[in-house]
């Protein structure tokens, strides 16, 4: 049995996916996604969710999408991070919002803690089998699933995403980051949320 | 305690627009009352995650309330610090206060001993309700934080559904 496939670099996908996004997109990172996102510049209605509860960022973008239909928010969230809150994909299914995109980054590890095996991945698990993220999305009730193995899929397939009926999982393989460190925040909480409510009501 | 109508009409007047919830016996009962005052239910899967939906409905400009049980706010921890604490938004909160009027169904049922010294332990500023009487209780302290932009919540006993 052949080895995986490494996963596409988790910055380059995130360029990509900076060079698709619409000026009145609203982006939610968390974890590692966020650390990267941030690292390629700031927008005022990126939310890095840095503190954050870990697993939140996908119920946190509901909300959102719920009081801002005419908006597109896109979730930017981990393997580890969705496992934390697997309950929170039926939630948004239940409720449906079209406008709701959740981009899963999957490499595997809890990858600021040292890169330990998620109990998803197949290091992780007894059988050596792999948790089947985009079936769960499915089954979940997601209008639109997708799966990238590598940067080229994803950069082509990425206008694809964005614009398809949501609720939208999209779930891309990773590398993980050797030595990464968690997301730093960027600056006060309290002044962050006022200046992000104050341009969502722009 | 209280019927669905009375609730509901008074977080229509708070302006409150979404309600994000798992039911219990008691708060499940007003769910059809505060549908049909406009008050969006929003059915969670667990309470954890009610904390982090009424954030992004705060944040996108919405006034939501979340509405759980007490055993629901031990499950809520982490989220709930991130969110009032973390970031200091004034999410109010409806508890119920599973078997305080009535142990017959769960005797020893340590919900009591632990539920106000968690209110306590994350520093909500929350009235306790124990009877009908006391309706109005509620509705000054949700008015209140409201009106002021700041957390709080009601403790409501159970027992009697």
């Amino acid at each position: 049995m052949s080895a995986p496939p490494p996963g596409m670099p988790l910055r380059e996908a995130l360029i990509a996916l900076r060079a698709e996004r619409r000026d009145d997109d609203v982006v939610v990172s968390a974890m590692g996604a966020a650390r990267e996102w941030m690292a390629l510049g700031a927008h005022p209605l990126d939310w890095v969710f840095v503190p954050s509860s870990m697993g939140q960022a996908t119920s946190l973008g509901l909300g959102l999408a719920l009081a801002q239909p005419r908006r597109r928010i896109i979730v930017l969230n981990g393997d580890g991070s969705t496992l934390m809150n697997l309950g929170s994909l039926v939630t948004i299914t239940a409720e449906q919002p079209a406008n709701l995109v959740l981009v899963t980054f999957d490499n595997g590890v809890y990858e600021v803690t040292g890169a330990q095996p998620t109990p998803g991945a197949a290091a992780g698990r007894r059988a050596g089998d792999q948790v089947d993220y985009v079936g769960l999305a499915r089954a979940c009730g997601f209008r639109s699933v997708f799966h990238f193995t590598t940067l080229a899929e994803w950069t082509a397939g990425l206008r694809g995403v964005l614009d398809g009926t949501g609720p939208t999982f999209a779930l891309l393989d990773v590398a993980p980051v050797p030595g990464a460190r968690g997301p730093r925040s960027p600056g006060p909480t309290g002044e962050r949320a006022r200046a992000f409510m104050s341009a969502l009501q722009q | 305690m209280f019927p669905g109508e009375q609730v509901a009409s008074l977080m229509a007047r708070c302006g409150i627009t979404h309600a994000v919830t798992v039911p219990d016996s008691t708060l499940g009962q007003w769910e059809p009352a505060i549908q049909r005052a406009g008050i969006r239910l929003v059915r969670v899967c667990r309470e954890g995650e009610a904390w982090a939906v009424a954030a992004g409905l705060h944040l996108g400009g919405a006034r939501p309330l979340v509405m759980i049980q007490c055993t629901g706010l031990f499950e809520s921890g982490d989220s709930l610090r991130n969110v009032l604490h973390d970031w200091k938004l004034p999410i109010f909160s409806v508890i119920g206060y599973r078997s305080y009027l009535n142990q017959e169904t769960l005797p020893g049922d340590t919900t009591l001993i632990f539920t106000e010294p968690t209110l306590k332990a994350w520093q909500i500023d929350y009235r306790f309700v124990t009877e009908p009487g006391q309706f109005d209780l509620f509705a000054r302290h949700l008015e209140r934080c409201q009106a002021e932009g700041r957390v709080g919540a009601v403790l409501i006993a159970e027992g009697n559904a």
